[in-house]
């Protein structure tokens, strides 16, 4: 069989930056629970929650160390298996993704090593300060990587000369039609993960009846940002559906299993989308109600996949489900919200095993969404790179040969899997070992990197006390 | 011909810097993983890793910004690099990869320790070579058709493009070796002194040979050091009279000159491949002129650039200042 470069180097760009997306999407949203933290300590002078944020900055650290290790293969794909729309597109894409990691380094340099290393040597307002910039620093880095997608999805500002695009419209170019829906809805799955996330763990703790106090403190605090940010996704959500209907109805086509242009279209709950014989089979749908939701009309019409060529469609399979197991996820969250809220009333959120060993289950939960969303724009968006204007097969590194390209996947994925199933495991072993009470000193970290700021060991001593 | 400034130029000399900072910077780091392995004992390799520890990750950041920099200002350099040496820019990475996450285990492991010292020093050979192998490609040219790489997946990997690869870890493991004799004393000390000259004769092989082969794989750097530009001569006079420093220096036992005579060695080295490339980034054809992105594009990236690149390098200084000094066995970084 002939390997195909360009179906490798899609699924090798899915591969890493799905493993790549994961860590941002939760350091964003942990980066303000983190300050958030920091500036109720400020406020309140209450020990409890430097205890929170001392744990939580520990876990942060590993984690923003795993997003750099993966941020740095990603800022070489584009070169390596997409040469050709690197090339037509770095008058635009070159700059935005620069500032990306122009902000990335800004903040490291000048506030991350405040904030992991400094809480004893600079003063709290200080400390503060360094927490508030990283939070917003983690949002403006993904600001310009949204400004990249959003442009690729729905590109305006530029004009093309000789198969190069040249900006007319800075203004237009970064803030096109899909960027606030999308930089909206990430940044609510950013804080619905590390809420989720920071939800399960102390759920777990409490389960074990360890560090009570600070775990109940920690779950109550993050139940309520659940409570306003789950529903809120819903609608944001909905926004960014409509946006893309707008923009990219061939995409909302494969979202929803429209074949025929058709009116009335029913919301799909459940099928088995068949491109070949461009039809669904075994259809379980509620009628009406997709053209409800994406017109507010019972007949509003729906175009379907067939208005396009079959060389323009998307993979409708993929698409499809992956929009499924988003909202699903996301209207487990919606439940989950609820359902603290509800017990919070009735007073027994932090006594509900039931409630809290939920909670745990939910960690990987937020997670698969993300991804689950992203697939569904990055597959939806297929055939193209850049919407309606240029395709997988003009953008692909004209000498790239299918056996280079699935060399690098196998490497890629060899080597991911065993630095991040490192990363994982040391994480976990954080988790397990706990928070420490709020009144430990510790030797001095000299070392200004991340990861140092985490002090748990990756395996067990061999002989006991040789932990220095 | 224009009054106006030529932002190109701004962006060459910025890429320029850039390059040999990185090279620098890091270069000495990844000579530390390479010289692991033959260190004098486990003490000796905790000593050596925190002697970088708190400056690695800090020098490789310019490589990230080396890699967005370039798609910004030479999109042309990115798309045709990247594509032509792809097996050996996957390699550079994995072993940075590993290299970096070594780093940080090997500290907090007890039993895995050995599994971490492997990782540590063959991540940061494969990387090192895999540089030094860009280094050749890049002498080399590339076969292009129109704006794209046209040639095979295995085109940067020749007997001349190995020649710069070991070249090139020569001369990290002499710039970390030289490192070691400024942050270190005693075992290591005496180690890195060992094999300082050893590298420095590797490195001055390989400098020969590929200053002997060069002017006949590109007839331009014939013409260029035959012809009129003649006082070029100075460089490798220049980098002929650091090796003398740094062999003299290492005799009489000197800490801080072997290092900085290895510096210069590397800035007059560098200084003669640009000078013998010029003006010239995609050998044989095009320029840093043609390979520029749109005016309007290198402008916005600029403004950018100029605030962030001074705080990053004050930051940077101010790292090492806080280190400066020897590193003993006592010191823990962690």
């Amino acid at each position: 069989m002939e390997l195909d470069p360009i179906l490798l180097s899609r699924i090798q760009f899915a591969f890493v930056v799905s493993f790549h997306a994961i860590f941002p999407v939760f350091t964003i949203g942990l980066a303000s629970f983190i300050a958030f933290l920091e500036f109720r300590a400020w406020k309140t002078g209450d020990t409890i929650y430097t205890q929170i944020s001392k744990f939580w900055i520990k876990i942060f650290a590993v984690v923003f160390g795993m997003g750099v290790v993966s941020g740095l293969v990603m800022s070489f794909q584009f070169g390596t298996n997409w040469s050709a729309f690197s090339y037509a597109t770095a008058n635009f894409l070159g700059p935005v993704l620069s500032y990306e990691v122009l902000t990335a380094f800004f903040l490291e340099a000048a506030f991350l090593g405040v904030l992991l290393f400094g809480r004893d040597r600079v003063p709290q307002g200080v400390h503060l300060f360094s927490a508030l910039m990283v939070a917003l620093g983690t949002f403006i880095s993904s600001f310009w990587i949204l400004v990249a997608n959003s442009w690729m999805q729905t590109p305006v500002g530029f004009e093309l000369q000789d198969g190069v695009f040249h900006v007319t419209s800075w203004i237009t170019a970064i803030f096109n039609p899909s960027f606030w829906p999308r930089f909206f809805h990430m940044g609510l799955a950013s804080l619905l993960t590390a809420g989720f996330v920071v939800a399960g763990v102390s759920a777990w703790y409490l389960l074990r009846q360890r560090d009570v106090v600070m775990n109940r403190k920690a779950l109550g605090t993050t139940m309520w940002v659940l409570l306003f940010a789950a529903p809120a996704q819903l609608v944001v959500g909905d926004i960014h559906g409509l946006n893309t209907f707008e923009h990219q109805p061939t995409k909302v086509a494969a979202m929803e299993g429209v074949w025929e242009t058709e009116r009335g279209a029913p919301l799909l709950l459940f099928a088995i989308p068949d491109s070949a014989n461009e039809t669904n089979h075994f259809e379980i749908g509620i009628p009406k109600m997709a053209s409800f939701i994406l017109t507010h009309e019972m007949d509003g019409e729906v175009p379907g996949l067939l208005e396009v060529p079959a060389e323009e469609r998307p993979p409708v399979g993929i698409t499809f489900w992956s929009f499924r197991v988003m909202v699903a996820i996301g209207m487990v969250m919606i439940l989950f919200a609820l359902a603290g809220a509800w017990l919070r009333f009735r007073r027994r959120m932090y006594a509900s095993p039931l409630f809290l060993k939920g909670l745990a289950w939910m960690i990987p939960a937020p997670f698969l969404a993300v991804v689950a969303g992203w697939f569904v724009t990055e597959t939806g968006r297929a055939p193209w790179l850049v919407y309606g204007v240029m395709n997988h097969a003009e953008g692909i590194t004209p000498a790239l040969t299918g056996g280079m390209a699935l060399f690098t996947l196998i490497g890629y994925v060899a080597v991911y899997a065993a630095v991040f199933t490192g990363g994982v495991y040391y994480l976990v072993r954080i988790v397990r070992q706990g928070p420490e009470p709020a009144d430990a000193v510790h030797a001095p970290a000299h070392a200004k990197r991340p990861l140092s700021a985490a002090d748990t060991f990756v395996d067990d001593a061999a002989v006991s006390g040789a932990r220095s | 011909m224009e009054t106006t400034i030529d932002i190109t130029l701004i962006w060459v000399v910025i890429i320029a810097v850039g390059v040999i900072a990185y090279v620098l910077m890091d270069g000495f780091d990844l000579g530390v993983g390479i010289l692991f392995p033959f260190a004098p004992g486990e003490t000796s390799r905790d000593v050596m890793m925190n002697s970088v520890a708190p400056v690695w990750d800090g020098n490789e950041t310019w490589l990230i910004l080396g890699g967005a920099g370039l798609l910004a200002a030479f999109p042309l350099v990115y798309s045709v690099f990247l594509p032509a040496l792809y097996i050996g820019v996957f390699l550079m990475l994995a072993g940075l990869i590993f290299r970096g996450v070594a780093f940080e285990f090997r500290f907090k492991a007890h039993r895995s320790k050995g599994l971490w010292n492997a990782a540590f020093a063959v991540g940061s050979a494969v990387a090192a070579f895999a540089q030094g192998a860009v280094v050749g490609a890049y002498i080399q040219g590339f076969e292009m058709d129109g704006f794209s790489f046209a040639g095979g997946p295995l085109d940067w990997l020749t007997p001349f493009t190995v020649l710069t690869g070991i070249g090139l870890l020569a001369g990290y493991a002499l710039l970390g070796a030289t490192w070691l004799i400024v942050k270190t004393e005693g075992d290591t000390q005496a180690f890195a002194y060992r094999v300082a000259p050893w590298m420095l004769a590797v490195v001055l092989l390989v400098f020969g040979a590929v200053s002997l082969i060069t002017p006949f794989i590109d007839p331009k750097v014939m013409e260029r050091w035959m012809g009129t530009w003649q006082y070029l001569w100075v460089l490798p006079a220049l980098a002929l009279f650091s090796a003398w420093v740094l062999i003299r220096a290492v005799r009489r036992r000197d800490e801080g000159i072997p290092f900085v005579a290895t510096i210069a060695l590397f800035i007059t080295t560098y200084l003669g491949l640009l000078v013998s490339k010029w003006p010239y980034v995609v050998p044989p054809d095009y320029t840093f002129w043609d390979a520029a992105s749109s005016p309007d594009a290198q402008l916005f990236i600029l403004v950018g650039a100029l605030f962030v690149i001074p705080i990053i390098l004050g930051y940077t200084a101010w790292t090492y200042w806080v280190f400066r000094g020897k590193v003993t066995p006592e010191t823990g970084y962690h």
